[in-house]
């Protein structure tokens, strides 16, 4: 099974501000842009982090072979429950996704 | 007027390369910009008003910047000072800044910008209906205001120019964006407003928008149409993907940035690499809106008490989560006999390294682990009592049995005493914006002559 890791150059992932995480997949090339978003479904993203579809954002970035996604932290930075204080650590599930 | 910022690192004690710093002082700057903080690391720097990096690594870093600042002859700004912006950290930024002036013999003119609010004044304004909740954002009263340890607002350009205007040698801003401190100098001369914005935003975290990112120092150059940027160590380039991911970085969305007085649009930028080195980018719009400053505000909620056992046995670390919620359990139901605590009052939470520790409920690859980590974090309303559960769990987070049957296991710890205070918990509380109709209203300016 190949996952996004095997085709995009780097997934990365970070706190946008205290209440937001964003997504980073970095394609490396145009081939694998076209590949990964049509391969990357909204919804299934949104299943992936638990999230209802209508929260996440998604930005298909050609000039950059970009994709990026971000959505409000189900539990804000910092609180008692947090796990990763700056949701560096989100990026690996998109990064193993099965595609 | 075309305008030059040095800007050193994305952070002061980031380190920067002496050799590139001393280049851009040499290529005659307007202005030294550093960035001093952010919410990055969580809300317990803002909660308790502390700085959390090292004082010593400030006040060296910081001698370098201000030995730059008098061999250019122009101003030095910090913006977000000691962390959080806080007015305890203002403060502790400007008693460094005095004992490096009276060390290195410097006659300076400092002026000191104050982001904190008042929680009278933001209960007034949520009353007036001048506080406006972003998304998503924690509910708030008069009560949760009042109980906030700090309320910043982040100032953007007006403010930071106010400061300039006081023809200060050396501004310690509190809380602002982390734009506005680059961006003011080029506005203030009547440079291109969605450039000034645009390279500010490029430039903020430093060498970051650049091939080599821990190189520290960038220069950006603004005129009436754009902005060039320019990273000054050896090897470092800034090419059009560099400094147009860029925009990618902690925000959530890359086109649309959002300040004081307005938003910045780079939907239409165009980026041009002017040689091997400088990238050069046009077309940034600036919309101006209401004048309206974000606030950030942490509340003190609870103290927190860790303990740390490792389950080595193979068995258990099969079965880590079954035995940590059975022992949850357990330990729930001791603390209602014994300390007559209801569940509600109290947190036990068990984060399982090896198993879920990081993303929890969202984790979906299953391993074998060969050992587990089990981190038991306890908040409670005082540390006493975070304290005295932590000693109430100790021997059952040593000895719990996964079934009756089996001989009493025990577990691995790493130290003694296992129980580790972790002081007070502070949690982030707005995520609101404050209209303003001065846009000094909400900040405070103070200028002192310090002399050595």
């Amino acid at each position: 099974m190949t996952q996004v890791r095997d085709i995009a150059l780097k997934v990365r992932s970070k706190n946008a501000g205290p209440f937001w995480v964003t997504i980073d997949v970095f394609c490396g090339s145009s081939d694998a842009y076209t590949t990964l978003t049509t391969a990357l479904k909204t919804d299934a993203i949104a299943a992936l982090y638990h999230q209802p579809t209508q929260l996440l954002k998604r930005f298909d970035i050609p000039d950059l072979n970009v994709i990026k996604f971000s959505f409000p932290r189900p539990v804000i930075q910092g609180h008692r429950l947090d796990r990763d204080m700056h949701g560096a650590g989100w990026s690996t599930l998109l990064a193993e996704l099965d595609i | 007027m075309p305008t030059r910022i040095l800007i050193p690192s994305g952070v002061l004690c980031l380190g920067f390369d002496r050799a590139a710093l001393a280049r851009g002082v040499a290529a005659k700057p307007d202005l030294i910009a550093i960035d001093g903080g952010s919410t990055d690391s969580g809300p317990w720097s803002l909660g308790a008003g502390q700085s959390k990096y090292a004082r010593s690594v400030t006040k060296s870093e910081w001698r370098e910047l201000m030995l730059a600042r008098a061999q250019a002859g122009v101003p030095l700004v910090i913006g977000t000072a000691g962390t959080c912006g806080a007015d305890t950290c203002v403060d502790w930024m400007f008693d460094i800044t005095c004992e490096l002036a009276t060390e290195l013999g410097q006659s300076l003119r400092i002026a000191r910008l104050y982001s904190n609010q008042p929680s009278p004044r933001i209960t007034d304004a949520l009353a007036q209906g001048r506080l406006r909740p972003l998304t998503p954002a924690p509910d708030i009263n008069a009560e949760a205001l009042g109980q906030m340890t700090n309320i910043v607002a982040l100032a953007g350009a007006e403010q930071i120019q106010a400061a300039l205007n006081t023809g200060a040698d050396i501004i310690i801003a509190g809380r602002t964006t982390d734009t506005a401190i680059i961006a003011a100098l080029p506005l203030m001369r009547g440079d291109h407003a969605g450039a000034a914005w645009h390279g500010a935003k490029i430039a903020e975290c430093g060498a970051l928008c650049s091939t080599n990112p821990t190189s520290g120092v960038i220069m950006v150059d603004f005129d009436a149409d754009g902005f060039t940027v320019e990273p000054l160590a050896d090897g470092a380039t800034c090419t059009p993907h560099s400094v147009s991911a860029h925009m990618l970085y902690e925000n959530s969305d890359p086109f649309i940035l959002y300040e004081p007085g307005g938003h910045l649009d780079v939907t239409e930028t165009k980026y041009t690499a002017l040689d091997a080195r400088r990238t050069r980018a046009t077309g940034s719009k600036w919309v101006p809106g209401p004048y309206t400053v974000k606030l950030e505000g942490a509340r003190a909620a609870g103290f927190q008490t860790t303990l740390l056992a490792v389950l080595r046995d193979a068995h258990y670390a099969a079965n880590a989560q079954a035995w940590a919620d059975k022992l949850h359990s357990f330990l729930d139901a001791l603390i209602a006999k014994r300390m007559a605590l209801p569940t509600n009052s109290y947190t036990l939470d068990f984060r399982l390294i090896g198993v879920n520790a990081t993303l929890g409920a969202m984790e979906n690859r299953i391993g074998s682990p060969t050992e587990v980590g089990v981190l038991l974090i306890i908040t409670a309303q005082t540390q006493a009592l975070a304290s005295e559960i932590g000693k109430l769990a100790n021997p059952h987070l040593l000895h719990y049995p996964l079934t009756e049957s089996e001989e009493l296991p025990t577990f691995a710890f790493p130290y003694s005493p296992a129980q580790s205070d972790r002081g007070a918990l502070y949690e982030f509380a707005l995520n609101h914006v404050l209209e303003l109709d001065d846009p000094m209203s909400a900040f405070r300016l103070d200028v002192t002559e310090v002399t050595p």
